[in-house]
């Protein structure tokens, strides 16, 4: 037995030996062959740019596929030539009509050349309710987008009619989409769901639907009929809208806008946007493009539009592209390919980087921060990131529902001993809800005062945090998140007098929990999916999704309807401004600090600059190798 | 012994059945869904993606389909949270937790077994004691303790060795050694342990008297039965190696089966729960099995099949 053992010993001296080349790290290989290596925490969910909705697929679809414009290697907010060679709104003074002028040169990876059709087949297809994207509302700026996603039959084929036309509003209040909560039957699945023998039931007995009463049988019976006529007729729900984007020739797409956007081409640089190959996806039927089909990604079958190729897909080991020769710009490419790791424990992502294994970290573990500076000078950044972190308050519970306790509990926290102490990101104490970029202006009501708050707080008829009753803060199962929630306990033990209890939940059930409005205070967050405003700001409406918080405003809403009619880019971040300071005075959320990325890039690497929602574009970076000794090893 | 063989696997079946039925209804007992994400999504959308995987089904039929799938078509159905069917996960990432387990086992083996043989020859001296407290360490530290050392301070200055990362076969030793090593400490109390009772008994002492050389009572007399103990907990750890370890495959990069016990729960991804667990306790069975024919075939006095009693 010991024998074996020494053989065994041995042979992986001998192994360990034969590999080793001690003057060149696989970094070093790898920038001689002009491939870039960096970390991408986890195995993406699949690389169909409709189908997925994370940062980490973000990062190798934006390199498989190319949308109508490109982001700018240095410049936040700066479009480059992509798909389109040229772009602009028809009316400049009212930007809710633009053109894109295709690049006629422009072909998929296997020579197919791409059309504006393609674009309207891909955003048709991202908008069709069996497809189930997670990130439809990304294309709900274009013009019926939104009623055709949600199958809004009864919107679409009464608006234009009579008594329903600049009158749309009388039928609010009945069940024309899925209810999960109404009674009976037909109202939980809206009369948008229903099928024809429903409807054929419903138009012998209305009673069997529950109207609210201001609709007139005449109005009931005409929704009824128009629904039936149309679900007994052969068209389907695309034929019914009048969808706002168009192919006007073969190279020219013409997007057709709710509202002006002057910021669009923003928009289109997110992967929601990018197209996809038709004919690649027929191959699997004609009619089940509308579905999911997860193979056409698979490497043996995937064709993409981008600067890069997928060459092999090792699952749980790394994804890696290549050059796509037929790219418009490959001359100009200055990467010969990226490979993906799928690290997602930050430590081991460090050690490797440290090891010579990598190029570029995805994130840097904040105990490492210090000794990579020590270590590494030259090679950590810390860079403002798009995104808000900040405390959701139930505005439906006591003591919630005076503004006054909320804003006594913001003022309460002090961010920068927080971030000093605790993250030790080099984050930045949030002076509003947006971070800082552009021209837009930050806003600075935001801070810590506990002076302030305990002011507010006797005002609202708890003095020294008497009469305050127990309140329950929901956050994740991180250590962090627990180290930071014991902070924030503590500072509101200290400044209010206020007992809070932490309560901490693995993701999915905090995530749940959330949704389901059950707690007092709740940790979150928020990564801006574009480069305005209002990516932080439309979430805080009555029926956004996302707001959880039970707080609305008919003011904020009627100051964000008025951004989104105004066509003027000035005139509407004052807007927005006004519409941010008005959310912060009534402060439903408790803005933290705004969120910076942390990672340890390679000298080798040139040309990856500060972007500040993190979307390199990866044909502008080159591989050189520095001339520099590496001391460790 | 086939008799006893087909017996043990209709037992298997069974307690497969019930890992199953215990593990869908836990799953399914879970807060949330699997679509469930940060970002609102539409109820539409949800429920389109629920008929997707066939959750808008009534709960029975969900718990019939899945076993009968897998009996007729081979399915264990597409994984919510990879978006791919759970057999090529699992076909993907068990040659490489294999091959770790397999590695880890050797190591195991190799260490545990001399260390503990070599103890219970030596009893009560230093050389057991040092030994055993090896052992015992062995088993207490973690190996999110142990992986990490071993990167920090042999991966990182022993050049050819990478901290993290799979593709050459260098790259198993490491993450052998650190899933090894609880293994080999455990092996090694448990042959100790077994060797001492064997020692102690009459027939070694009246080959002693007979002047049998150390060596050769060892090999030929005592092994054979000091190492029962040892191969009964062979073989469900074996399983449990060769399944993956969570800890140890995030620790060095591993693109093994470990991960997917523990992400499948957090993504609340039944299909591919399902898959893991009861791929993992398929191989339970059949070590156990096997554990169970060796004992048979080492110790005489374990007769397999019934009829020879």
């Amino acid at each position: 037995m010991m024998r074996q053992f020494l053989i065994f010993l041995a042979t992986s001296t001998a192994l360990v030996m034969s590999g080793c080349d001690s003057s060149q790290t696989a970094v070093d290989k790898a920038t001689d062959k002009g491939i870039l290596i960096m970390g991408n925490t986890s195995e993406p969910k699949g690389l169909d740019p409709h189908i997925v909705s994370g940062v980490l697929e973000n990062n190798v679809i934006r390199a498989l596929f190319e949308g109508l414009v490109v982001e700018h290697p240095s410049k936040d907010g700066v479009a480059l030539p992509g798909m389109a060679e040229k772009w602009y709104p028809k009316d400049p003074q009212k930007p809710d009509e633009w053109i894109f002028e295709l690049r006629k040169d422009a072909q998929w990876s296997d020579g197919t050349p791409i059309t504006a059709d393609d674009f309207i087949f891909s955003f048709r297809r991202i908008l069709t309710p069996a497809l189930a994207s997670d990130y439809s509302f990304m294309l709900y700026y274009i013009k019926d987008a939104e009623p055709y996603h949600k199958s809004q039959r009864t919107y679409l084929l009464c608006r234009d009619i009579a008594p329903f036309k600049d009158n749309w509003d009388m039928v609010k209040g009945v069940d024309l989409g899925p209810n999960g909560e109404a009674e009976p039957d037909f109202n939980k699945k809206g009369i948008d769901h229903l099928k024809i023998e429903e409807l054929i039931e419903l138009q012998k007995d209305p009673s069997l639907f529950e109207w609210p009463e201001n609709i007139s049988e005449r109005i009931r019976t005409l929704i009824v009929d128009k629904n039936l006529e149309f679900s007994q007729s052969d068209k389907s729900l695309w034929e019914l809208i009048n969808f706002g984007a168009s192919a006007e020739g073969p190279h020219t797409l013409k997007v057709i806008l709710n509202s002006p956007i002057p910021f669009l081409p923003e928009i289109t640089k997110h992967y929601t946007w990018f197209p996809v190959p038709r004919h690649v996806l027929e191959k699997y039927g004609k009619e089940k493009v509308w579905e999911r089909i997860p193979e056409w990604t698979y490497p043996e079958n995937i064709v993409s539009n981008g600067a890069f190729i997928l060459n092999s897909w090792k699952f749980n080991e790394h994804i890696e592209v290549k050059r796509n020769p037929k790219y418009w710009d490959a001359n100009n490419v200055g990467i010969n390919g990226i490979r993906y790791l799928p690290i997602s424990n930050l430590y081991t992502e460090d050690r490797m980087y440290y090891d010579g294994q990598m190029h570029l970290t995805y994130s840097l573990a904040p105990e490492l921060i210090q000794y990579s500076r020590e270590r590494y000078p030259n090679e950590v950044r810390n860079e403002l990131y798009l995104g808000t972190y900040f405390i959701r308050t139930n505005v439906t519970r006591e003591p919630f529902t005076d503004p006054k306790v909320r804003i006594a509990f913001s003022k309460a926290m002090d961010q920068e001993a927080l971030i000093e102490n605790v993250l030790k990101g080099g984050q930045k104490p949030a002076g509003g809800l947006v971070p800082p970029f552009g021209e837009y202006e930050a806003s600075n009501s935001v801070g810590f005062d506990p002076e302030g708050a305990r002011k507010l707080l006797a005002e609202a008829g708890f003095p020294g945090g008497e009469g305050l009753p127990d309140i329950e803060f929901l956050t994740t199962d991180k250590e962090t998140a627990k180290a930071m929630a014991e902070a924030l306990q503590a500072m509101w033990k200290q400044n209010l007098g206020a007992n809070v209890k932490i309560k901490q939940m693995e993701w999915t059930s905090y995530i749940t929990t959330m949704f389901e409005k059950k707690y007092d205070l709740a940790a979150g967050g928020w990564i801006g999916d574009y480069l305005d405003p209002l990516t932080f700001l439309d979430m805080w409406m009555k029926d956004g999704g996302n707001n959880r918080t039970g707080w609305h405003s008919p003011k904020f809403e009627v100051l964000l309807k008025k951004a989104a009619d105004t066509g003027d880019p000035q005139a509407r971040y004052r807007t927005l401004e006004e519409a941010e300071t008005l959310l912060l005075s009534e402060r439903p959320i408790l803005p933290l600090y705004w969120y910076t990325r942390n990672y340890l890039i390679h000298q080798d690497l040139k040309g990856w600059n500060p972007l500040i929602l993190d979307n390199h574009p990866y044909k502008f970076l080159k591989l050189e190798r520095q001339q520099k000794s590496k001391s460790e090893k | 012994m086939i008799r006893f063989i087909i017996n043990r696997l209709l037992q298997g079946l069974l307690v497969l059945f019930a890992l199953y039925t215990i593990t869908f209804f836990l799953a399914k007992a879970m807060p949330g869904e699997p679509f469930t994400t940060e970002k609102n999504i539409s109820e539409e959308a949800k429920a389109y993606q629920r008929a997707l995987y066939g959750l808008d089904k009534s709960m029975l039929e969900q718990y019939l389909r899945y076993p009968i799938n897998i009996v007729t078509e081979g399915s264990f159905a597409v994984s919510t949270s990879k978006g791919r069917p759970v057999r090529d996960i699992i076909a993907q990432s068990f040659p490489n937790s294999l091959i770790l387990g397999l590695s880890a086992l050797g190591i195991a083996i190799c260490i545990g077994v001399p260390l503990g043989v070599i103890s219970a020859m030596r009893k009560n001296s230093w050389v057991d004691w040092g030994s055993m407290s090896i052992a015992m360490i062995g088993i207490c530290v973690p190996a999110f303790t142990v992986g990490p050392l071993l990167q920090i301070y042999i991966a990182a200055h022993l050049p050819g060795l990478k901290v993290a990362g799979w593709g050459s076969p260098i790259d198993i030793i490491l993450p052998a050694l650190t899933l090894g090593l609880t293994t080999a400490a455990y092996l090694a109390r448990l042959t100790r342990g077994g060797m001492l009772e064997i020692l102690s008994q009459d027939f070694i002492r009246t080959a002693r008297a007979k002047g049998v050389p150390s060596n050769k009572l060892i090999t030929r007399h005592a092994l054979r039965g000091g190492l029962l103990p040892a191969i009964a907990f062979i073989g469900p750890s074996f399983a449990a190696l060769i399944s993956g370890s969570f800890i140890v495959e995030t620790i060095f990069q591993v693109p093994g089966m470990g991960q997917h016990f523990v992400n499948a729960v957090i993504a609340r991804d039944e299909f591919l729960l399902l898959g893991v667990a009861l791929f993992f306790g398929f191989l339970i069975v059949i070590m156990n099995l096997a554990a169970d024919i060796l004992t048979g075939i080492l110790d005489p006095r374990v007769r397999l099949d019934s009829n020879q009693k």
